[in-house]
């Protein structure tokens, strides 16, 4: 008899998440009731964002809506708070890519290394350096399976970095690659992907100029993990970043997506589906060069990686302070893909791409901007997929293709597959 | 894609749509309630109320496995998941459930051996390729999945395992109906009932609904066009004063139920006298535990778990969400203390919660769709 004491039964942060919420009530019912950092649609008499302020709304429904709005209002607010790691310990929810990931960035790497080159936490820095300007970037790969059709943790590597440096507008140019290896690999994989890696360095144009070999102890690591670092070149006149999305522009894919989050869950072959799909992984370098050089109102890229487009989309929204609305039949997504999506109960828009971008163009240059997408081989299946817009602001929503419209919100951590 | 894209058509909802708004008598106020917390997450992943008329309510039940285990359940799990001979597997859902030591997550990031698996059947692979370890399957959900827990201990009796047990969560979908029927609280005017289950249990367990308590049932597929498709035929059986229950649902939901899967549950579980809900209490012959005869394979008996009741924390009222009573945002600590990445109740963890899928999907003022009225009005 050793758990649950009544009353005080509940864990730390949930004490903690609810003091924090009396306090913050408590300050509302004290100060006036939309704070300084209150920037929502919901404090702009022009927007009519409240039902109840809607002359069309019947009566009696006025006061649940109103009272909904102010709800709605609240958690607006609480979400603009200062993001805080509740837990004690790292989860496997901390590397997803969703909340859990962002909160952690902000929270504890931020935090610590808080600079002007950091703080806009875009794909990669940019660095004056003497009269060049320099994009630099690093990620690591820790992929399970090391092997899957369409790649291996090699070449997803390579294109990886290589991705990030060119859809901040970069022309690649270096790359660094540091082994991590486990006790017992075998020579001939490491073979494999090393091939793999000069191989995808060659088509994206890059060297691999300098690396590092660790090896640890058996069951210390899994196999292999790669981390590599790049630089490239930067136009000094080219400025790239999500910030910078405004009403009335235009969001595009690059191309069908959830390939390879798809292809990797199925190769792990603990869900006993089969179908004919491969990673997207590819170097970007190529068709975002070709669409910088077509297309003047470029104002964003990302590759939607770990979170997928929904992530990037969000990203979009908060950093720019702005809406975006996606059109749910205009997002290109394979059958397979979306089968196996389907019978997993994930979405699509939340699942990995290693070799999609999503751009956010001027609305006058969007057609310009599809045309030179499509032009690339990788993007002979790009869509103009929504807009951005003034209201509501720091939100993603979605038309589905039944009608309505829903939220698409950052996933907390992996998606968990309905069980019923 | 085929089976999927036909139940999503726009147009045949606009139509839907209009029939729904026609059948409504001005000045009155329905209130129907999608038991299934299935239906709650298609009801908002599609933006499906934006086609209903204001004066439609859809009150969330209790139907979300996961909402209803209480936290004492929880902590039991975490007990024999905190056994160094035992490796403790569940569903993804069950992963971020907050007991009072905190979650699966939390318990495996401290180095507790806790797996997730998609089917029971997992559990019995990791059981034959660990026979130093004691293979834990930690059982949730309605009828639904109670058959694929059934076949797993047929086949780990069968196979002989000695090191596989099920920790059984199983409960029952209509005693718990029974207690909202019984419920003060709430008035409801009819039930989109759960096609999953369904397809267990069939259609006869609802007739008590339609006949003793006078509310109609529409049993429910689980894509928007089958929602919006119950919901006309409820407010068809309204306008014309009927109570029955009908099968809407009828490509899966055989009107007997499965027997096969119910033959099944009834060789190796058995309904318990009582077993503790979250939010609604306890509620005699709600659940299901292993039967004798399947002993050997009981977590519960071989094990021994604490059983203490835990109280939720004050200011959760996922009992009032859960019931139908509360909308998700009328809770006092919805999206502020309690959210996905924190939740504090279990309505705010499944994706069927009501409160998740609220917080995910729902979470901004609708401007509801007129073209239903307008529709309506042409001649």
């Amino acid at each position: 008899m050793t758990t649950g004491q009544a009353e005080q039964g509940a864990t730390g942060w949930i004490a903690d998440a609810l003091r924090e919420h009396q306090d913050a009530e408590r300050h509302e019912r004290g100060a006036h009731p939309t704070g300084h950092d209150h920037n929502s649609a919901g404090s702009d008499p022009t927007t009519p964002r409240s039902a109840g302020s809607d002359p069309t709304t019947p009566p009696h429904r006025r006061p649940v809506a109103d009272r909904e709005q102010q709800v709605l209002d609240r958690i607006d607010r609480a979400r603009r708070r200062r993001p805080k790691v509740r837990e004690e310990r790292i989860t496997m929810s901390h590397g997803a890519g969703g909340k859990a990931t962002q909160t952690l960035i902000e929270a504890i790497f931020l935090d610590a290394f808080r600079n002007p080159l950091l703080e806009p936490l875009e794909d990669s820095a940019r660095l004056e350096v003497g009269a060049a300007t320099v994009a630099l970037t690093t990620d690591s790969f820790v992929v399970s399976p090391l092997f899957f059709p369409g790649g291996n943790i090699g070449d997803l590597a390579v294109n990886g970095t290589v991705n990030d440096l060119a859809v901040s507008g970069a022309v690649p140019l270096y790359l660094t690659a540091g082994f991590i290896l486990e006790e017992g690999f075998g020579v001939a994989d490491l073979t494999k992907i090393t091939e793999s890696m000069r191989d995808a360095a060659a088509a994206a144009g890059v060297r691999v100029v300098t690396g590092d070999t660790k090896v640890v102890e058996r069951g210390k690591a899994d196999g292999c993990y790669i981390n590599t670092a790049g630089v490239g070149l930067l136009d000094p006149s080219v400025s790239l970043g999500v910030a910078e999305a405004r009403p009335g522009d235009a969001v595009l894919v690059s191309g069908p997506i959830g390939d390879h989050g798809v292809t990797i869950m199925l190769a792990r072959g603990e869900l006993d589906i089969e179908a004919d799909v491969r990673s997207d992984t590819a170097s970007l370098a190529g068709m975002v060069a070709a669409l910088l050089a077509a297309v003047p109102g470029v104002r964003a890229l990302r590759d939607a990686t770990r979170g997928g487009v929904a992530t990037i989309l969000n990203e979009i929204a908060k950093a720019a302070d702005v809406g975006v609305v996606v059109a749910e039949e205009a997002i290109p997504v394979r059958t397979e893909v979306r089968g196996a999506a389907e019978l997993l109960g994930i979405d699509p828009m939340y699942v990995a791409c290693e070799g999609r971008l999503v751009a956010v163009v001027a609305g006058d240059q969007a057609d310009h901007a599809l045309a030179a997408l499509r032009a690339h081989p990788l993007g002979e299946q790009a869509a103009i997929i929504g807009e951005v817009t003034a209201d509501p602001p720091g939100l993603v929503t979605l038309k589905t293709v039944f009608g309505g419209t829903r939220i698409v919100d950052l996933l907390v951590g992996d998606p968990l597959p309905r069980i019923c | 894609m085929r089976f999927v894209d036909e139940f999503r058509d726009a147009d045949k909802a606009h139509a839907l749509a209009a029939r729904i708004a026609a059948l409504c008598e001005p000045g009155r106020q329905y209130k129907l309630m999608e038991v299934c917390g299935g239906h709650t997450h298609t009801i908002y992943k599609h933006g499906l109320e934006d086609y209903l008329p204001e004066s439609i309510t859809l009150v969330h039940g209790p139907g979300c496995p996961v909402c209803v285990i209480p936290m004492g359940r929880v902590d039991d799990a975490m007990h024999l998941a905190s056994r160094p001979d035992v490796i403790m597997t569940s569903f993804g859902d069950m992963m971020r459930v907050p007991g009072s030591n905190g979650s699966f997550f939390d318990a495996k990031a401290r180095g507790t051996d806790i797996r997730m698996v998609y089917s029971p059947l997992d559990s019995l692979k990791l059981a034959r390729a660990n026979p130093d370890k004691r293979v834990v399957f930690m059982a949730i959900g309605f009828e639904t999945t109670a058959p694929s827990t059934a076949m797993t201990l047929l086949r780990a009796k069968a196979e002989g395992l000695s090191n596989f047990s099920v920790f059984c969560n199983h409960v029952t979908i209509i005693p718990a109906i029974k207690a909202i029927l019984d419920s003060p609280d709430l008035r409801l005017d009819g039930f989109i009932g759960p096609g999953h289950v369904s397809t267990v249990i069939g259609c006869r367990p609802y007739e008590f609904i339609a006949a003793d308590h006078g509310k109609p049932v529409v049993v429910a597929g689980f894509e928007p066009l089958d929602i919006l498709q119950s919901i006309y035929m409820l407010m068809q059986q309204l306008a014309e004063g009927r109570s029955e229950v009908e099968n809407q649902y009828s490509r899966v939901v055989p009107w007997d139920g499965n027997l096969v899967a119910l033959r099944a549950i009834g060789e190796t579980m058995e309904l318990r006298p009582y077993f503790e809900w979250r939010g609604l209490g306890f509620i005699s012959h709600s659940a299901l535990r292993v039967r004798e005869s399947y002993a050997d394979f009981d977590a519960e008996l071989l094990f021994g778990v604490p059983g203490v009741r835990v109280a939720d924390p004050k200011a959760c009222q996922c009992g009032e969400v859960l019931k139908g009573v509360l909308k998700p945002w009328e809770c006092k600590v919805f999206g502020t203390a309690c959210t996905p990445e924190t939740p504090i109740g279990t309505c705010m963890v499944s994706p069927e919660g009501a409160c998740a899928a609220y917080y995910n999907y729902g979470r901004m003022t609708r401007q509801r769709v007129p073209q239903a009225i307008e529709l309506s009005s042409r001649p």
